[in-house]
């Protein structure tokens, strides 16, 4: 097949400029098209492609069977989910909105995550759960939070948050074939901010990969999700006033942590911040701040700080740059680790 | 469960059925538009008063002038949020347009004593219940999480997560129970409970819950859904297969359809059925078959999802107007009663657009302040870290 034959049938098969929104979009298409037994299933994923517009035209090109406009109750849609996942289907599941999920919780908890143990693994549960995940969009209550510690701490769930858009391209198809049940995290308020290159055609990182994203030598700054980029921020912010230099990581993968290139960073720094929005008490940075000192403990040379939301409800909007993690939040810590 | 409760599941079928939804007719100007079910109508499209064999009521003017007025300025406080968020003064704004006439109809049937459940689109009810809709806006500004006191109006805080409140007012008629205040005949102290809901949210498992328990406990609940066709992007007719109203039944209590675009009638079978569940009677489920005119909220596109030609038709049934040609055909109101609506209304979008600017943003530190009754040590000393972190800009400057 010549190159125009090519991008006609596949457009998505050259390199392309996109938003997060449009590289999850092409992610779906291609599993889709790949497995018929994909499918998706949500509140408004189908005619309107999404609040979102994650969902964007895959209803028109894969049916009404395979893009599901669902009734509105979250526990039918997971639970659905399941009798479908038994029956051989794959199905990807969006939550509207994070602070909708709970209505599933029990579906998620008590079926989702134990049926693969339950049933000595007859009944995997090759399902993606796809919650739009974090704050800033200047949302009402419910629209903002960060509920990954919940699954987190569930075993049989894996959990994972792409940061930008060639990751969510990439690790949305890996989910969608793993045997797992996968809670995919995507940072809403980057939706629609920012375009990266994405080539198809490049070999991606694995699913359950965490990734250095920039290199530095004085503290080892640890996020995932939103936060990454602020992280990247304060990173340059840094070298920008030669102030510290920062080795930024992705963890990409919550569940479960691949936290080995960590671990051998924090050797070298002997300092680590994690930033994350969800709450501080048990949240992923109260693990990874415990592992570190189970595997580094000799190389600290201060305790590993974070830099999270607090322990409140997510506040209103107004005030939501000043609750979330921000860059000058996350600078502060690094002063602070390297002040101790 | 009594003989009115069983004629009420029952509904007499004499009421004419029309068109279904989306599915535009030719302009017929008494056509009902009950989506082809039978529905409680007092005032049809056109503006005629017609009658109803069960739910009946004769209107004073006094009455009929204050649904007219509060229709009309509700509307207005509605356009004037919506202008409000366009300007940036409002992060969202969920509109009501349309659905004025179920909401006071309804407000209007509760009693002081009455308590509600409101969802985030009640704006009408609220307005009934003398919340200030200053009050209203605080939590699409994204100041606060809507600033009144529930107890102060008996009207709770709007609810965001689908149908979660319908449980709440379960309970909450469960309370009244124990409290003795139902069924005793005395009108001044019997109470009960109205739960808002939409046609989407009758898809969730919390509503259908409530009324299992309402039905178990014969709770005096009166379930208000607000069917207007759309939840968001998607039909009503992916949430139930049958006309909503008929739920009730395999719950084990009446169910109703009344046009929620005619606001006699809206008043009407909401006074009936809350009355019915003071005096003891138990729950009763009423289907208010309306029309979401707007947007689902401000970032929301419609067109992506619905015809022109479907809002059209609603337009035609629009709930003010309707009532306005009825007043007018009666004499009971004239172009200078109109003037002085017009004025007030003018008055109360100038008084919320100056009170809305006026909104100030939350202290950074509100957050922890009502996370529990009693502040926790650990919490406080985050706050106090917090605190000392945001002073270092201040000493900073
Ligand atoms: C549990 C939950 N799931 C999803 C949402 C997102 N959402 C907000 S409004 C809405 C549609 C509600 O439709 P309906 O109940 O008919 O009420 P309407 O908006 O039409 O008044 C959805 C899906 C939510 N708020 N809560
Ligand atoms: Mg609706």
């Amino acid at each position: 097949m010549n190159a125009a034959a090519l991008t006609a049938v596949r457009p998505e098969a050259t390199t392309q400029n996109v938003t997060l929104a449009k590289a999850l979009n092409l992610g779906l298409r291609e599993a889709m098209a790949a497995d018929d037994k994909v499918l998706l299933m949500g509140e408004d994923v189908g005619t309107l492609g999404g609040v979102f517009r994650v969902t964007d035209g895959l209803k028109a090109e894969f049916g009404a069977d395979r893009v599901v406009d669902t009734p509105l109750a979250e526990s039918g849609i997971v639970g659905t989910a399941v009798g479908l996942a038994m029956r051989g289907y794959r199905p990807v599941v969006e939550i509207q909105f994070d602070g909708f999920v709970y209505p599933a919780y029990d579906q998620i908890v008590c079926q989702v995550a134990k049926m693969h143990t339950r049933s000595h693994g007859r009944v995997p549960m090759p399902m993606v759960i796809r919650i739009p995940f974090g704050g800033g969009i200047g949302a009402v209550e419910h629209h903002s939070e960060s509920p990954e510690a919940q699954f987190i701490h569930t075993p049989g769930l894996k959990v994972v948050a792409c940061s930008n858009p060639v990751d969510g391209y990439w690790m949305l198809q890996q989910a969608i074939a793993c045997d797992d049940p996968v809670i995919f995290l995507e940072p809403k308020r980057q939706y629609h901010s920012g375009k990266a290159e994405l080539d198809p055609s490049a070999d991606p990182l694995p699913l359950f990969a965490t990734r250095r994203v920039r290199a530095g030598d004085d503290v080892t700054v640890i996020s995932y999700g939103p936060q990454v980029k602020t992280c990247l921020t304060a990173a340059e912010a840094s070298a920008g006033e030669d102030g510290p230099s920062l080795d930024v990581f992705d963890l990409r993968t919550l569940s479960p942590f691949d936290l080995e290139p960590i671990f051998e960073s924090v050797r070298r720094t002997g300092r680590a911040v994690v930033v994350h929005e969800a709450h501080r008490t048990l949240g992923p940075g109260a693990e990874v701040a415990a592992r570190i000192t189970e595997e580094c403990f000799f190389s600290l040379e201060a305790p590993v700080h974070r830099v999270t939301g607090f322990d409140t409800p997510y506040p209103p909007s107004r005030i939501e740059h000043q609750w979330l993690p921000d860059l000058d939040r996350v600078l502060d810590a690094v002063d602070r680790t390297l002040a101790f | 469960m009594s003989e009115r409760a069983l004629s009420a599941v029952n509904v007499p079928t004499s009421r004419t059925p029309s068109p279904v939804r989306g599915v535009p007719t030719p302009t017929d100007p008494d056509d009902r538009g009950s989506g082809g079910a039978p529905m409680v109508q007092l005032l049809t499209p056109a503006g005629t008063r017609v009658h109803d064999s069960e739910y009946d009521l004769e209107f004073t003017v006094e009455e009929l002038l204050a649904f007219h007025r509060d229709m009309v300025l509700v509307r207005r406080f509605d356009t004037e949020a919506t202008a409000l968020q366009r300007h940036g003064e409002l992060g969202i704004w969920a509109q009501v347009l349309g659905q004025e006439a179920a909401q006071i109809g309804a407000g209007h049937a509760l009693k002081p004593q009455d308590f509600v459940l409101p969802t985030y689109r009640e704006h009408g009810v609220a307005w009934c219940r003398g919340v200030d809709p200053v009050n209203l806006l605080g939590l699409f500004r994204g100041v606060d999480g809507g600033d009144w006191d529930p107890h102060d109006h008996n009207i709770a805080l709007y609810t965001i997560v689908i149908g979660a409140q319908v449980l709440h007012a379960c309970g909450y008629a469960m309370g009244m129970q124990r409290d003795g205040v139902v069924g005793t005949g005395d009108p001044d102290v019997d109470a009960a409970v109205l739960a808002h809901f939409g046609d989407g949210a009758s898809a969730q498992g919390d509503v259908n819950e409530a009324m299992v328990f309402a039905a178990s406990f014969n709770a005096p609940v009166v379930f208000f859904c607000q069917n207007n066709q759309w939840a968001i992007s998607v039909p009503t007719t992916t949430q139930s297969t049958v006309p909503l109203y008929q739920r009730s039944a395999g719950f084990g209590f009446p169910g109703v359809r009344v046009d929620g675009n005619d606001v006699l009638a809206s008043y009407a079978v909401t006074k009936a059925a809350l009355q019915r569940a003071r005096s003891g009677e138990g729950p009763m489920l009423i289907e208010a078959f309306t029309y979401r005119m707007g947007a689902h909220t401000t970032t929301d596109d419609p067109t992506r999802y619905r015809t022109a030609a479907e809002v059209e038709e609603w337009q035609r049934r629009d709930p003010i107007a309707r009532l306005e040609s009825y007043l007018r055909s009666e004499d009971l109101i004239d172009d200078s009663w109109l003037a002085e609506l017009a004025e007030e209304a003018d008055e109360l979008g100038s008084r919320l657009r100056t009170a809305c600017k006026a909104l100030p943003d939350p202290d950074p530190l509100s957050p922890f302040g009502y996370v529990h009754a009693e502040l926790p040590a650990e919490l406080a000393a985050q706050r106090d870290e917090y605190a000392a972190y945001l002073a270092s800009f201040e000493d900073a400057r």
